[in-house]
């Protein structure tokens, strides 16, 4: 450990940090416009000259570069300092002079003149290589580089041509410290794609997700699309987060993984997903970055959004009318025939918000309010007197306009008249849906679906958290729409029947099971295969087959195929099965004599 | 009961695997959709539990048409692979019934999960309606005067 004064204060420094570093970990500013702490110090814009005494001799050097060697002192402040910088911010003033950051550097060091006159005042770029350096270094793109000498130096792509060799991650363009780089791009940025989904390639969903852990988006990440597209050869491109991270709980490694578990019971919660607007075309998704889904306005309004919550049109503009379409896809005979239940309230929650965020005209095209909740109905009729418009009528079209304002036209059934409203953002209340892949996590626990294409419950009214697989109960929005506090109710009582379950340590099994009349059982094991449960196995002491009364299920498969009848399923024996055809044909020996049956006043 | 003109009533046995087909029948009544009452249910738990002989059992008692329905194949099946037993068997059974001679039209096997109760009810009408066509089988009758 070495140690040093900077600015008379006795500092200590570990092994191979430079004098910067030790000064900005001490408090101590030193400005800088070449620095990044993940790259190599490369000293070119020698803005953080300070004066180094070492062995009585005072030096001028660049703190990014020098070692905090013990026992040297460093004064970074001291007049031949500032008469450094001031030479180096006159020169950079000559170069840039109209660059914001060099600006405000020269006023603080009191430069109100560039010492030459600038020869091209657009110039921003002050040639300090830092993009350059995060090019190779960190992105590995290897794009960008110095090419001429002396006054003719220049930063650019080869040839300062349009190269496939940028991937367009615009790393250069956030380091440059004079904002000397804008990134063109040809085609849809990565962001273009998704306008309100991730914010970075690292990113939380919301700032209350649970759990509130950030994620990184492989389609954005830079490390990840130079894996890609180089087909593995790259794989250490910009670790800058993992570097970044003191706990090291960033693992470029880790991939998904197939856990298997013994468990008692399952609890399917596997929820919903969005049904895609594109679906219905008169609404014009996709047309307008104005036209929203509710699930797009949730993510604007999120202080975790792109617009840290500020309710913004694509255009950066606060809107003065917002238009809500409620019913989008559901009970809508072209789409989903199902309410989807819990988009009234969201859209009333969320006319609630651009009310109270921007105070702009809120237009609400509603069929029925389903206000069926606990307090549902007090927030409407609260909402009604915030002054939201409400239009009882489907919205029936979204158009954009020429000049990209949206009208939205619908019906009045009230007033029975076609109306229709000029505003600046749409968002539609789309309708939920069960997920795309239902089916697999269905056929694989044997889940019924029902209509609608949720998972169908055992008996809508009495058994409406168990499925017909025993030890495999729903939970959510997996079986049908519901809003949280239906699906809190509904997921607890989930939980209590797995602990029912559970707890009772033994499983009570239905009575229709197959049994093997061994008398009558010619060993031919013609059932074994067909039993889908194993549940049957032959004894080769006895030479009969045998079922295992704890695996059998009971369906008689076995006992439709024994060729000798051996096997009966219980309670639905060939007997009792003849027996129902015979008496479905069996004729009454005499009309039964007709009883005069006297009503009774109620 | 309905009638196109010949006064005919057909009787058709219906077997039904508890999980699929019986539960969309039961949704259909409940949801009160008009159909037929042609059609008498016999419930099994798996339409692999239908037995050949039960089909012909039925014919032999006085039935004019018979139907057995399950869960679709694939996956839908409560019991993974029973209906594929029942896939396996009714083609057998449907060339019995040819030899035995009875029509191809009064005999029908198929799917249909708890969710389609539209199509049950749809298939009941349908199938009743194709049976009176056919006319009455009379099976019974014709194996007693060969008995004799």
């Amino acid at each position: 450990m070495a140690t040093l004064t900077i600015n008379g204060l006795e500092v200590h420094a570990e092994e191979e940090q430079t004098v910067l570093e030790v000064a900005r970990e001490n408090g101590i500013e030193i400005p800088t416009l070449c620095y990044h702490p993940l790259l190599e110090p490369h000293g070119a814009c020698r803005l953080c000259t300070v004066e180094i005494i070492r062995r009585g001799w005072p030096r001028l050097e660049t703190a990014c570069t020098y070692p905090a060697w013990d026992g040297i002192e460093v004064r970074t402040d001291s007049p031949p300092v500032r008469e450094a910088r001031k030479v180096i911010l006159g020169l950079f003033l000559a170069r840039c002079p109209e660059a914001p950051i060099i600006q405000e550097l020269a006023r603080e060091y009191g430069v109100t003149e560039p010492p030459f006159p600038p020869e091209d005042p657009d110039q921003k770029c002050i040639l300090c290589g830092l993009c350059v350096r995060t090019c190779h270094d960190l992105v590995k793109a290897e794009v960008l580089n110095f090419s001429q000498r002396g006054i003719d130096r220049q930063v650019g792509p080869p040839f300062l041509e349009k190269t496939r060799q940028c991937i367009g991650c615009g790393a250069c363009r956030i380091v440059c410290p004079t904002g000397a780089i804008e990134i063109a791009l040809e085609d849809a940025a990565v962001y273009g794609a998704k306008p309100l989904g991730p914010t970075g390639a690292v990113w939380v969903p919301s700032m209350q997700a649970v759990p509130l852990i950030p994620m990184i988006d492989t389609d954005s990440c830079i490390h990840f699309r130079q894996l890609d597209r180089s087909e593995g050869r790259i794989t250490d491109a910009c670790q800058a987060c993992q570097m970044l991270c003191e706990a090291e709980a960033i693992d470029f490694d880790q991939q998904d993984e197939i856990l298997e578990l013994d468990v008692g019971a399952i609890v399917v919660a596997t929820g919903f997903e969005m049904w895609d607007p594109h679906g219905l075309p008169q609404y014009s998704y996709g047309k307008s970055p104005n036209i929203i889904t509710g699930m797009e306005f949730e993510r604007l309004s999120n202080s975790g959004g792109i617009t840290g919550g500020d309710i913004l049109t694509a255009e950066g503009e606060v809107p003065d009318r917002v238009a809500i379409i409620h019913c989008v896809g559901s009970r809508d005979h072209n789409a989903h025939v199902y309410c989807s239940r819990f988009c009234c309230m969201y859209s009333l929650k969320q006319a609630h918000l651009v009310r109270e965020k921007t105070g702009a005209e809120v237009y609400e095209f509603y069929m029925d309010m389903r206000t069926f909740g606990k307090g549902y109905e007090e927030f409407y009729e609260r909402l009604q007197e915030e002054g939201v418009t409400f239009i009882r009528g489907r919205g029936a079209e979204v158009e954009v306009l020429k000049d990209g304002q949206l009208r939205v036209k619908g019906d009045d059934a009230d007033l029975g008249r076609l109306v229709q409203a000029d505003v600046d953002m749409v968002i539609l209340s789309t309708a939920i849906q069960a997920p795309h892949d239902a089916d697999q996590i269905g056929s694989m626990l044997g889940l019924g679906r029902s209509e609608d294409g949720f998972y169908a419950e055992a008996h809508p009214k009495l058994r409406p958290v168990e499925t017909n697989t025993e030890g495999v109960f729903l939970a959510g929005n997996a079986q049908g729409p519901k809003d949280v506090p239906d699906t809190v109710g509904q997921a607890g009582a989930a939980a209590s029947m797995t602990l029912a379950l559970l707890d009772k340590g033994e499983v009570t099994i239905s009575p229709q099971v197959a049994v093997v009349d061994e008398e009558l059982c010619s060993a031919c094991k013609t059932c074994i295969p067909l039993c889908p449960y194993e549940a049957i196995s032959f004894m080769d002491e006895e030479e009969v087959a045998r079922v295992n009364e704890a695996l059998c299920k009971g369906c008689g498969t076995c006992a439709a195929a024994c060729p000798a009848g051996a096997i009966a399923a219980r309670h639905f024996t060939t007997e009792q099965l003849l027996a129902q055809i015979e008496g479905l044909f069996r004729l009454p020996e005499e009309e039964p004599e007709e009883v005069e049956v006297e009503r009774v006043p109620s | 009961m309905s009638d196109n003109g010949n006064g005919f009533e057909p009787r058709i046995v219906g077997f039904l695997c508890n999980w699929c087909t019986y539960t969309a029948a039961d949704t259909a009544g409940v949801s009160r959709m008009k159909q037929t009452a042609n059609v008498d249910i016999i419930r099994v738990m798996c339409s692999g539990r239908v037995d050949p002989t039960f089909i012909l059992k039925a014919f032999v008692e006085g039935a004019d048409g018979v139907i057995v329905s399950g869960c679709h194949p694939p996956g839908d099946c409560h019991y993974s692979t029973g209906n594929f037993k029942t896939f396996r068997r009714m083609p057998m059974v449907e060339a019995l019934l040819e030899q035995y001679g009875i029509e191809k039209g009064r005999f029908h096997w198929g799917w249909i999960s708890g969710a389609e109760a539209p199509k049950w009810a749809r298939l009941v009408n349908e199938f009743t309606e194709q049976v009176r066509d056919l006319g009455p089988l009379d099976w019974k009758r014709q194996l007693q005067s060969k008995e004799d």
